[in-house]
């Protein structure tokens, strides 16, 4: 018997993806999926010990008021659940050693990158050392990217998945590491998942517009060493069907979007796995 | 005490508002400047410790990785020039607001101990320029002084340790609130002084039916037993005065008026907007007998339609022009997230699907001198654009359709019509869920956001032309997370049944959400101290009509408040109970235990007189132009594809979220490489279903220099061909009106007011004979008509301007089409026929000349092609089809061509058309009706069976080689142009 797996999409303070993104859950096989109010988990109404696929859907965290994601993840690191001496930080550290998996997307990604959850090396999940910023053009932009997969990596999400074409559609994608050092373990290591690319999908994109953001070596989305925490700027859920594409009517597409695979690819490594 | 935390960019990490900043320096102001750089400063107004302020700094307000801050001393070294920017006191500072929050929690500490975060930014100036540069950077691009304040440092004065002194933009109210009473018995002459004085926007009549009803000895009793008296009280006064305005009221729109045609002949109108707007709708509604599927037109905040048998369609447009003239981004943004709640306010809440958006703007490249409090128009682009963007993008609402029109007769007032769509069940806990209901006893609560002196009297400074006194206080900000929280936050009440009606705060506040939805029960009594502030000193009268934003009005039932204010508290809303709704037949307003405004329900909203107006029409004759048709058809194909009114306008939609919520299958910018025009908007706003809304508009000012009648015609047959274009169907299209007028009100000021008045008239009557002629029924809409400029002897008015908005029902999205050329060897087919019409042409605009050959709507034929191109596009037969407007058939074969990155052979021979002799002429004449199809070959047989009826020519053939050929009637080769140089040309003029 397989076993059920239940999807939790974190939404409010001004996230606004998530109703897309329980679609792909749904569409990707959760046995449950339930769109939750972070308020509902400040009040312990809702806990994340109850789910086993945490989704942080993009939006706009507080306005991304103080830089993307940073008023939210304030919010993850100090806010209190209601009744209980815990913070709802813990419940995610909880989540992650139960090693379930996270997908951040666009400023679901900032958030992760912000409070430190991704890269997560060495297993410290606070310490950030990495970073989403504004945009080399200083503008928000919407427009569709490819992707160069890296089957180096250990990402879950990505398993299987050859090529990909998503649409980024933020202000603030450009992703900077600390230092040199930092870099270069997150490309040994595997870390770097996707890339953007040119649209032959092999060789990875430096210039604009094929960089959207102007990327230190076209990084898109990266994961923790044991790629069960994803995060990435594209986003997935917004090519679940073909007439998502924006070639659809002139190009012969299969019926299922290339997003949906990253959901899939999630699902099915969460019923096999003994959690 | 106050302290400064400031955050900038380590050294190496790009700045790119900066640099953003630098290019405008550079481009809109003419200034050399080398570098600019940034610095965002938090002045904190409150009692932290030095480690408290380090760990804020260190915390939430910057970023490790790329950001460094100071405390309490400048972070700043080696510029030249620095300018600080920061808020006036009260004006809506979202991140500031942010950061208290965050430090709050961060350091667990009270508002006592954390009063306030006020936010400024700093720009750091490298480059030869003066002081006097510096000012000219300050006032003319980086601060709009109205909502801002500025200060200019000199690089060599600067002390780094010693920084900049805080500066905390309070408001200091007084604590002596009071309520004025003001005796309207007096002369007609001081009548008219205290409306203007006070900016009432009422006129002598207006104000004598106020004079008349405190004279009245059964309303004087009344009033004596709540403690009022013969005089008006101040916020009496000022409800009745945003109730009773253009803005709320539409008086022109509901006038009596006598029009008076070119050959002398009278008819009387009892209301446009009875007689051709609603008229037309009942009309299409009786028509359509049990197949009606419009649901609630003209009485709510929105017009609903059916979607399906579950689900029903909200629409609503809106403008928000005045406010957008004196701070554009503030204007826009608040222009877009309150278009946000008339939907979201309508029947019992709609979930917001999409938005629209149409600029009109001056051209961003005027280069004369700009008249007194008027921005250059680069400037009202740039912040419209910004505005809509954050208030769209922020709110998770997709930006899927809009367009930007260019006249220099907008440069006194821009037009910014914000468009919104919402779906919502049609059934909730077994009633159904469009429409309202009030009971007696009900309480009134207000939810969202706090009231503040933002806002006041934009319901009359609206109402009149933009002038030397407009108030300052009609500038408001809107802040896109508190309402997106609140919208949150009422999903969930509304299908817990936690409330019985809704509606939102928009023009007049309090006066007019409260006044209005009171109508449902027959009265109300609020107490306006329980009104949550932004700061201590608003009097009654401001807290009632205040257009603070992110608040909705909401009737609970007793047995609910509690349930109600809980979940508002969860979920970190603000919610408070105001008073109750009864039956008393009054507008009753407390503050306290005093009364301040004791209103006959009745008097209140129906006590406006109509007014009497008069309309007069000649029509206009213009120069006919003199130019021969030009030997070089390539350089005038060219030269349209760079005007404004015609480029591509991809830099402002990329900005532009039109993908968010999933359901994105028509996009605004289409082809083979993502970059074509896309003629309208498709989405699917269930997910699980392959039904979708299809959404249009129609937008063409200049045709209403010749006759507003065919203006309105073709801004009706342009909306609704675009819809067609895409895949939509007559069957089951409906239709929004927006009227933005200059002022049509005879007058010394406007000494050609029955002219405009008639050229109103002319469009209403366009509009009735189009939406009945082709079925598709108004739901809503809105006029704004004061759109005019006047400051001394400078007047600029508008060109009178119909927005015409289209929102349908497509059964499949997977049969929609787009308007880029598939395939080589396609065919090309030109449908509808091409008149000499280059009246109001952009094609004469170019050459200076507006002529009088207007295109005009031939309905009847126009509505057999919409039906049979529909039926052909849901058989499968089309393979792109491409709407003709501005810049004619030339422009719409080079879009078809470069967006498909496919050449074109057309033989112009094969063109239908009539009475055309010149080349020119059947390139950019602007016939309405037409459309550019590419079919497969094989599709042939069946396509022009279906077309049988309708006039369609073959007219070429797509080619692999990309390069667009035409051949003349004369059969020698007109043009020849390469589409990768036709697309670059179209997409340089607004590609910054």
């Amino acid at each position: 018997m397989p076993k059920i797996v239940k999807s939790i999409v974190i939404t409010g303070n001004g996230t606004n993806c998530e109703m897309e993104m329980a679609h792909a859950c749904r569409l990707a096989g959760s046995d449950e999926v339930d769109i939750v109010h972070i308020s509902m988990l400040l009040y312990g109404e809702k806990s994340l010990d109850d789910y086993h696929f945490l989704n942080l859907p993009g939006g706009f965290l507080d306005g991304d008021d103080l830089g993307s994601a940073k008023a939210g993840a304030n919010r993850i690191l100090h806010a209190g659940i209601e009744g209980r001496d815990e913070k709802l930080y813990d419940q995610f550290v909880r989540f992650i050693a139960q090693g379930k998996l996270i997908l951040g997307v666009c400023n679901g990604f900032q958030l992760l990158v912000k409070l430190g959850m991704l890269p997560g090396f060495d297993g410290d999940y606070r310490k950030q050392t990495v970073t989403l910023t504004f945009n080399d053009s200083g503008r928000f932009e919407d427009r569709w990217v490819y992707l160069h997969v890296n089957w180096q990596s250990p990402c879950i999400f990505t398993r299987g998945i050859g090529d990909l074409y998503l649409p980024v559609r933020h202000g603030e994608g450009k992703f900077i590491a600390q230092d040199e050092d930092v870099l270069e373990r997150l490309h040994d290591n595997g870390h770097v998942a996707v890339q953007y690319s040119h649209h032959h999908y092999a060789d990875i994109a430096v210039d604009y517009p094929a960089n959207p953001n102007g990327s230190i070596h076209g990084i898109a989305g990266i994961c923790n060493s044991t790629g069960r925490i994803f995060g990435l700027m594209p986003h997935p859920e917004a090519y679940l069907h073909y007439t998502n594409h924006p070639r659809w009517t002139r190009e012969k597409l299969p019926e299922e979007g290339m997003g949906l695979n990253i959901f899939k690819n999630a699902i099915n490594f969460l019923r096999g796995a003994s959690l | 005490m106050a302290d400064r935390i400031e955050i900038g960019f380590k050294e190496g990490i790009r700045d790119a508002l900066g640099d953003k900043i630098k290019r405008r320096i550079i481009e809109h102001l003419q200034i050399a400047v080398d570098r600019v750089r940034t610095i965002d400063v938090h002045t904190v107004d409150g009692d932290l410790i030095p480690g408290e302020l380090e760990k804020a700094a260190a915390g939430p307000l910057s970023d490790p990785i790329i950001q460094e801050y100071a405390i309490n001393r400048g972070l700043a070294q080696g510029f030249e020039w620095m300018i600080e920017v920061g808020f006036r006191p009260g004006v809506t500072d979202n991140v500031g607001k942010t950061a208290k929050e965050a430090i709050s929690l961060l350091l667990g500490i009270s508002s006592d101990q954390l009063r306030g975060v006020y936010t400024s930014r700093q720009y750091m100036i490298d480059g030869p320029i003066s002081r006097h540069d510096a000012e000219n950077i300050a006032s003319n691009l980086l601060a709009n002084e109205l909502i801002e304040r500025y200060e200019i440092v000199d690089g060599k004065s600067w002390d780094h340790q010693k920084g900049m002194a805080p500066h905390v933009p309070r408001v200091f109210g007084g604590d002596r609130l009071s309520v004025e009473e003001i005796d309207l018995d007096v002369s007609d002459g001081t009548l008219l002084k205290i409306s203007n004085e006070r900016v009432l926007a009422l006129n002598l009549v207006e104000m004598k039916t106020l004079r008349d009803y405190l004279g009245d000895d059964a309303v004087l009793q009344g009033r004596r037993e709540v403690g009022l008296g013969k005089k008006m009280t101040d916020a009496e006064l000022e409800c009745l005065a945003q109730t009773w305005s253009e803005h709320c009221k539409h008086k022109i729109f509901n006038a009596r008026i006598v029009y008076e045609d070119e050959h002398g002949a009278f008819e009387k109108i009892d209301s446009l907007f009875d007689t051709y707007i609603k008229g037309s709708t009942k009309k299409i509604r009786e028509r359509l007998g049990k197949d009606d599927w419009c649901i609630s037109v003209f009485i709510d905040n929105a017009g609903i339609i059916r979607f399906n048998d579950e689900c029903n369609l909200v629409f609503k447009v809106e403008t928000h022009n005045s406010p957008s003239a004196l701070d554009p981004y503030g204007g826009a943004l608040t222009g877009i997230v309150g278009v946000n709640r008339d939907p979201f306010g309508t029947g019992k809440g709609a979930k917001l699907i999409f938005n629209t958006d149409v600029f009109c703007f001056a051209p961003p490249n005027y280069d004369k001198p700009l008249p007194k409090r008027i921005l250059h128009p680069r400037r009202i682009y740039e912040g419209v654009r910004e505005g809509v963007e954050h208030g769209g993008n922020k709110s998770g609402i997709p930006t899927v359709n809009g367009s930007i029109v260019f006249d220099e007769r907008y440069l006194g007032k821009p037009l910014v019509y914000c468009g919104t769509a919402g779906i919502m069940p049609a059934v909730l806990q077994g009633q159904p869920s469009h429409t309202k209901e009030i009971q007696p006893g009900d309480m009134i609560v207000m939810a969202g956001g706090r009231i503040g002196k933002d806002g006041i009297h934009g319901a009359t400074f609206s109402s009149e032309e933009l002038h030397e006194g407009s108030p300052v206080t009609a500038v408001q900000i809107g802040d896109p997370i508190t309402q997106k929280k609140m919208t949150d936050f009422l999903l969930i009440a509304r299908d817990r049944g936690l409330y019985r009606a809704i509606t939102d705060n928009g023009a007049g506040g309090l006066s007019s959400s409260v006044g209005e939805t009171a109508r449902l029960c027959g009265g109300c009594e609020m107490d306006l101290k329980k009104a949550p502030l932004k700061y201590p000193g608003l009097n009654p009268w401001e807290i009632l009509i205040s257009e603070s934003q992110e608040r909705m009005t909401l009737a609970v039932a007793p047995e609910h408040v509690q349930a109600f204010l809980d979940l508002a508290r969860k979920m970190d809303v603000e919610a408070t109970a105001l008073g109750t709704y009864t039956d008393s037949g009054k507008f009753h307003v407390r503050y306290g235990e005093e009364t301040v405004a004791y209103l006959d329900m009745d008097f209140l909203h129906d006590g406006v007189p109509q007014m009497q107006l008069r309309a007069k029409w000649l029509p206009p004759r213009h120069a006919e132009p003199d130019f021969t048709e030009p030997a070089d058809m390539g350089k005038s194909l060219r030269g349209m594809l760079s005007r404004f009114n015609i480029c591509s306008k991809e830099a402002v939609v990329r900005q532009y979220d039109h993908e968010v919520q999933g359901g994105s299958v028509i996009k605004p910018l289409v082809g083979a490489c993502n970059d074509g025009p896309g003629d309208a908007a498709v989405i699917r706003p269930v997910l699980s279903s392959y039904e979708g809304v299809v959404v249009a508009h129609g937008i063409c000012p200049r045709y209403g220099d010749i006759d507003a009648y065919h203006m309105a015609a073709c801004a009706i047959d342009e909306a609704v061909r675009n819809a067609i274009a895409v895949g939509g169907t007559l069957e089951r299209l409906a239709g929004l009106d927006n009227f933005c007028w200059c002022d049509p009100v005879q007058s010394e000021k406007t000494p050609d007011g029955e002219y405009k008045l008639s050229q109103l008239v002319r469009a209403n009557r366009a509009l009735y004979d189009y939406t009945t002629a082709y079925g598709v029924p108004c739901i809503s809409g809105k006029d704004s008509m004061k759109n005019d400029y006047q400051i001394g002897d400078t007047k600029i008015s508008i060109p009178p301007t119909l927005l015409f908005s289209t929102i349908g029902k497509m059964e499949d999205v997977r049969k929609a089409v787009t308007m880029d050329a598939k395939q080589a060897d396609h065919l090309v087919y030109v449908l509808g026929v091409t008149y000499p019409e280059l009246g109001g042409s952009e094609w004469y605009a170019m050459h200076g000349f507006v002529g009088n050959q207007v295109p005009k709507v031939h309905a009847e034929r126009a509505k057999a092609l919409y039906d049979a191109l529909s039926r052909a596009i849901q058989a499968g037969l089309v393979a792109s089809c491409h709407d003709c407007s501005d810049g004619g058939l030339g422009v719409a074969l080079a879009e078809t061509a470069f967006a498909g990155g496919l050449g074109l052979f057309i033989d112009f021979a094969l063109v239908p058309s009539e009475g055309i002799d010149r080349n020119d002429t059947l390139l950019f004449s602007e016939s309405q009706s037409r459309f550019v199809v590419t079919i497969s070959p094989e599709a042939k047989d069946p396509f022009e069976d279906m077309m049988k009826g309708v006039v369609i020519g073959c007219v070429g053939v797509v080619l692999s080689e990309g390069v667009l050929k035409i051949d003349g009637f004369r059969g020698n080769r007109i043009i020849e142009e390469d589409i990768h140089l036709l697309k670059a040309i179209w997409q340089k003029p607004l590609n910054f």
